[in-house]
């Protein structure tokens, strides 16, 4: 272990020791390294969620292969030449979809639209959310009190009824889905952060920090944040869970964007030609299941890292 | 003293919280929505109008005046459960009269599975608790989390597949036969056609329930009063049953409360799946016609349900442990 270079050391004869020649921004992103190893040696011990990484993945890994290798796939022009609703074979693993669309591709095309509309939803919701709760429990009470009110109001409104009207009225686009989601699902998040900022800010390094003369913006980037970051980042790992089955139930409600197909899409499409009817339990199988893993995944990892970095949890 | 001052208080914050989402409600209903209702209205009903009874009926649905008296008026509406006419589904009906035929068929589904929901998800969830990391914890954890994770219709679907396509057991939808069946045989009828949406329903919210029954066990568990207990020699049995689980069941049943209110919103997709004419099935119909006067019935009585549920959640609670009405 190294020691850390003394500060204030005035009196003291020049140091036999060799000079520290790290600058301050070396030395934060040694603690960081170290703080991320310590987190990863944690993570490790659990099984849920090394198989929830493992998950997350293999799926991760088939979105970015859905950006370099299946272009085309998709049009109806190329590829609509096999054979229709024809079950799992050595030519179309997954089988093929009333156009004779091969199901495999269509699921590898959706794995790249779902992950994106759920993170893309989830840091929505995750900077409304630490926004808002940052501000509540730093700020007085006055604005405290009011952001709590409307932050109540979005936690108890029914999301899906909400999401329904929001779509309806403003057309079903990709972005929009993702903006109507992301506000939909931050008022959790705004709760778990304000808590948190209400234990932090009356810690005594806050206080000191105000006592040697720091401003409000100051405390709040420099002190605050940094400790509430693991758990905000586990909470939006959830969230990503959460905004994937979202999404998932819009598109399957027949809210999705036509244009780019997610698995909820491929589903409702499925369910629309009577895929049950005519027993094509293969075009819905490989998008339901993607839908359950990866969801199952992101949930897993969240635990696991919520059950490192939540203080509340890891008491037990 | 305290309780009056907490039940106002909630009262307070319920008023609120209604006025907030009504303002958002005539917000998006009246101030955003796209097309004119009454020109939609006299296109779906097919008859033919004169600009002047066009005018009448705007007049009549209190849209001819500026804004700010609408929205007094709105609010008005609103609170009284007056929506209007339904502009596409059908021109001929108020919404109330559509929503409430359908509500009846969705009540019975909602309430029969609920109540399954926490019977199954409590007991479950106090023996894992109890029996911590054993057979049935485990794998009632494992369920409940692939169930979590797996969306309504996926899971309905897949009971299609299984029950209704491979083992002929159960129809594939709709809330009774075509020919409507009469006397005894109307019933069978019509609970075999409940079955799958209901199962699916029950198992959709079973999970929820286990797993708060099952971790505010574990913090009780944990108290010292329990450690107390057994160092008394209470019997383990009366331990649970006397001390534990009385305490542990407060947060499931503001949960139950809670969920009967989002329930509403929660059938949407599983009474689509089976067809089920049902309220959740006739917010899709709104919202692929586009019937904003349905749809606008259905958020605003939804979101009613949740605060009111939420309500009584808050009341319950208060009335059953007394350290909420002294804070």
């Amino acid at each position: 272990m190294k020691t850390e270079p003394a500060i204030a050391a005035t009196e003291v004869p020049a140091p036999v020791l060799p000079p520290e020649k790290r600058t301050p921004r070396q030395l934060r992103w040694a603690r960081r390294r170290r703080t991320a190893a310590r987190f990863w040696q944690q993570f490790r011990q659990s099984k849920m969620g090394m198989i929830g990484l493992a998950i997350l993945l293999f799926y991760v890994g088939v979105a970015i292969f859905s950006v370099f290798a299946n272009k085309g796939a998709l049009d109806p022009t190329i590829t609509t030449n096999g054979p229709r609703l024809a079950g799992p074979s050595l030519h179309y693993p997954l089988g093929t979809q009333i156009d004779g669309i091969s199901v495999l591709s269509l699921t590898i095309e959706g794995a790249r639209i779902s992950l994106f509309v759920g993170l893309a939803a989830a840091i929505i919701s995750m900077l409304l959310g630490t926004i808002i709760g940052m501000w509540a429990g730093y700020k007085s009470s006055v604005h405290d009190a009011i952001l709590m009110r409307i932050t109540d109001v979005f936690l108890v409104l029914p999301w899906l009824a909400l999401a329904i009207v929001l779509a309806a009225m403003f057309g079903q686009n990709f972005w929009i889905i993702i903006i109507i989601i992301g506000l939909t699902s931050w008022a959790g998040t705004a709760r778990l952060v304000r808590a948190q900022v209400l234990s932090v800010k009356e810690r005594t390094y806050i206080e000191r920090s105000r006592a040697l003369g720091a401003s409000d913006a100051h405390v709040v980037i420099k002190h605050i944040t940094p400790n509430l970051m693991p758990i905000i980042f586990a909470n939006t790992i959830l969230t990503i869970a959460i905004a994937i089955l979202s999404e998932s139930q819009l598109s399957f409600l027949g809210l999705g964007d036509p244009k780019s197909q997610s698995w909820g899409t491929l589903i409702e499409q499925a369910f629309n030609h009577g895929a049950l009817t005519l027993h094509a339990w293969w075009w819905l199988m490989a998008p339901s299941l993607s839908i359950v893993l990866v969801v199952l995944g992101f949930t897993m990892v969240g635990f696991a890292m919520d059950e490192i970095v939540n203080p509340r949890i890891r008491e037990r | 003293m305290g309780t009056a001052k907490y039940l106002l208080g909630k009262l307070g914050q319920l008023f609120i919280t209604l006025l907030l989402v009504l303002s958002l409600a005539f917000l998006l209903f009246r101030v955003w929505q796209p097309g004119d209702p009454v020109a939609t209205w006299a296109k779906a009903s097919g008859a033919h109008f004169s600009a002047t009874q066009l005018a009448q009926v705007r007049h009549e649905w209190g849209l001819d005046v500026p804004l700010p008296e609408q929205y007094v008026q709105y609010m008005g509406q609103m609170l009284t459960f007056n929506f209007g006419t339904s502009t596409i589904l059908n021109p001929d009906a108020s919404v109330s009269s559509l929503f409430w035929s359908r509500m009846a068929k969705s009540a019975i589904l909602i309430v029969t599975s609920t109540f399954a929901a926490i019977a199954i998800g409590v007991l479950l969830g106090i023996y894992g608790g109890w029996k911590r990391q054993g057979k049935v914890d485990q794998a009632s954890m494992g369920s409940s989390m692939v169930l979590y994770a797996m969306p309504e219709f996926v899971l309905g679907m897949i009971l299609i597949l299984l029950f209704a396509g491979t083992l002929h057991l159960f129809p594939v939808s709709l809330y009774e036969s075509p020919i409507p069946k009469t006397g005894l045989a109307h019933w069978t009828d019509v609970i075999n056609h409940m079955a799958l949406p209901w199962v699916t329903l029950t198992l959709a919210y079973v999970g929820e329930f286990y797993l708060v029954m099952r971790s505010s066990l574990l913090d009780v568990l944990g108290e010292e009063y329990i450690a107390l207990a057994r160092a008394k020699g209470v019997r383990e049995k009366y331990v649970l049953r006397k001390h534990a689980v009385p305490n542990a069941l407060l947060p499931t049943i503001t949960l139950v409360a809670l969920s009967f209110g989002f329930i509403l919103s929660g059938v949407i997709t599983i009474e689509y799946v089976f067809s089920y004419p049902g309220v959740g099935k006739l917010s899709v119909e709104a919202l692929t016609q586009r019937d904003f006067a349905v749809l606008q019935a259905t958020f605003v009585i939804s979101v009613i349900a949740v605060l009111l549920a939420n309500f009584i959640a808050d009341l319950t609670y208060a009335y059953l442990d007394p350290r909420v009405r002294r804070a």
